[in-house]
């Protein structure tokens, strides 16, 4: 496993090795990680099949709807969902808010997501990533971006798309670029990679890692506007290692009241046939058959109609 | 492609990766740079072809769902009874477990040990360290990210390695290996070339079918 991101490990063990970060990463591939708010939903998460959850206080639609400052989920509600499965939790903090990143360390969650979902606490700094024993995955919307976040630690990335929105059309923006930006890179000369690596503002060998590589260095999902099992085979048909699913979920089944069984089996029904989806991400005949008896996707809200004030992906360069 | 590879003339056992979720493509890698050929399994198909088969790291939730979701379950159990060679890493060697703490599915259910999942605890606590593994001359690094151990080895088990505080993380009976841990996240291919041994020794491979 590569060290080029700054993150010395000696061969020899011990815990915490970007090895150990990176690592995790690779076990959640081919898997779809599902926010969630509660013990209950992740019971769901867990039951359909989900990979990981992710916990934060609101998912991001609502966040949308109640404006306001969105922050790290509450610490009892962390304690509840880690309680409730066996799956690796995950929980976000702010951009830049490394203290509610070392409370989420404290705390045992299994990944740290810096994400631009939530209120940045820092317009200009990022969380020092290597200061920590828990791993961080952080959002990008191009390759410069990704690689900065890598070499500030990162040992896992998701393309941002335009989460709480149910539009996949960022998503697949995102992921287009990164992988148009690496392609680039696989065919230049290695006395092209200087000026690229000072263009995007990234060290030398982290672009000579993607040019060998012909991928990221580390782990990339999708994520930001999967509303259905088309739109997750969607992404993983265009290069990604697996989605995070946010609002998509726990926002299907909306014609059955909140809290009613109905509805957590419409929510546990759209789950996992987007975990199916993500396995047979190739198989048009499969991914038809799970996407028979799915509830109506969440109706969303088309991210050319947003004003740009409104988008999320933009926080956090 | 390598120097390990059986002679060109002899045909060479296709090799499998569970592929529903996890590291396949890891070992997928690892297996070709043994000289191994490997494909993915997703598919009954796929399932029936293949002469060998790993299951890889990954969420034993998520794996154990989608072997039944997709049917896979009891045709991998009837070819595992007929002496299909099966390695699982991690998550695949909870699912070769006879019996798991804390695994809300059954799992494969094919060797007679017990494995506790999660059993070192969270992400912070995985960890790397050299292991002896009996067959191997030197020691193995090895990476264990949120891994389980084997609690209860039945008496036709072979154990194949121990934490120094006397924890089982490596085991054989038969035709069946587990590791609790990842040799497929690093570049030494010794476990790998165990297992491609295993895969040849158990079924020759006739030469008409090929």
């Amino acid at each position: 496993m590569t060290t080029t991101n700054g993150n010395a490990n000696g061969s020899h063990g011990g815990t915490a090795t970007w090895t150990l970060k990176a690592g995790l990463a690779q076990m959640l591939k081919g898997g779809v990680i599902m926010d969630v708010m509660t013990a209950e939903q992740a019971v769901v998460a867990q039951e359909a099949g989900a990979c990981a959850v992710m916990a934060l206080e609101r998912i991001p639609s609502q966040i949308r709807a109640a404006g306001g400052v969105a922050r790290m989920s509450h610490v009892s509600k962390i304690k509840e969902i880690q309680a409730a499965v066996s799956i690796p939790v995950m929980a976000k903090a702010r951009i830049g808010h490394f203290v509610e990143a070392q409370i989420l360390e404290a705390l045992g969650v299994d990944y740290v997501d810096e994400s631009e979902v939530l209120t940045p606490a820092d317009d200009v700094h990022h969380i020092d990533k290597h200061n920590f024993k828990v791993p961080f995955v952080c959002g990008c919307r191009n390759l410069g971006e990704a690689l900065r976040r890598i070499s500030e630690g990162a040992a896992m990335i998701r393309t941002k798309g335009e989460a709480g929105t149910g539009d996949i059309v960022e998503a697949v923006r995102h992921m287009r670029a990164v992988w148009a930006d690496i392609r680039r890179i696989e065919g230049m000369r290695d006395d092209e990679l200087y000026v690229v690596a000072k263009d995007m503002q990234v060290p030398l060998t982290l672009v000579q890692e993607v040019k060998k590589l012909g991928k990221l260095p580390v782990v990339n999902f999708s994520a930001g506007g999967v509303a259905s099992p088309a739109d997750a085979a969607l992404m993983m048909q265009l290069g990604a290692e697996g989605v995070f699913v946010g609002s998509g979920i726990f926002e299907s089944g909306k014609e059955f009241p909140e809290g009613s069984r109905e509805r957590l089996d419409e929510q546990r029904s759209m789950a996992s046939a987007i975990v199916k989806a993500v396995t047979h991400f190739d198989d048009p005949q499969i991914l038809a058959e799970v996407s028979m008896d799915i509830p109506d996707s969440m109706r969303g809200i088309s991210v050319a109609q947003m004003a740009p004030a409104e988008l999320l992906a933009g926080r956090g360069n | 492609m390598t120097s390990s590879s059986p002679s060109d003339t002899a045909p060479r056992a296709l090799l499998g990766v569970l592929a529903l979720q996890g590291d396949f493509a890891e070992h997928i890698a690892a297996l070709e740079a043994c000289g191994a050929r490997a494909v993915e399994v997703r598919t009954l198909a796929q399932l029936h072809a293949v002469e060998g088969l790993i299951i890889p790291g990954g969420e034993s939730t998520t794996i154990a769902r989608l072997l039944i979701a997709f049917d896979l379950m009891e045709p991998l159990r009837q070819r595992i009874r007929e002496g299909l060679p099966v390695w699982g890493t991690c998550a695949g060697a909870i699912m070769l477990a006879s019996e798991v703490t804390n695994l809300d599915r059954p799992p494969i259910a094919a060797m007679d040990i017990t494995v506790e999942r999660n059993a070192f605890g969270r992400q912070i606590d995985s960890f790397e360290a050299d292991l002896e593994i009996r067959g191997l001359d030197e020691p193995f690094h090895a990476v264990f990210i949120r891994a389980p151990v084997i609690i209860r080895a039945g008496a036709g088990v072979e154990v194949l390695s121990r934490l120094p505080d006397g924890r089982i993380v490596a085991a054989r009976e038969g035709r069946l290996l587990a590791t609790a841990f990842h040799p497929e996240l690093t570049a030494d291919r010794r476990m790998h070339a165990l297992f491609v041994r295993m895969v040849q020794e158990s079924a020759p491979v006739p030469a008409e079918r090929r």
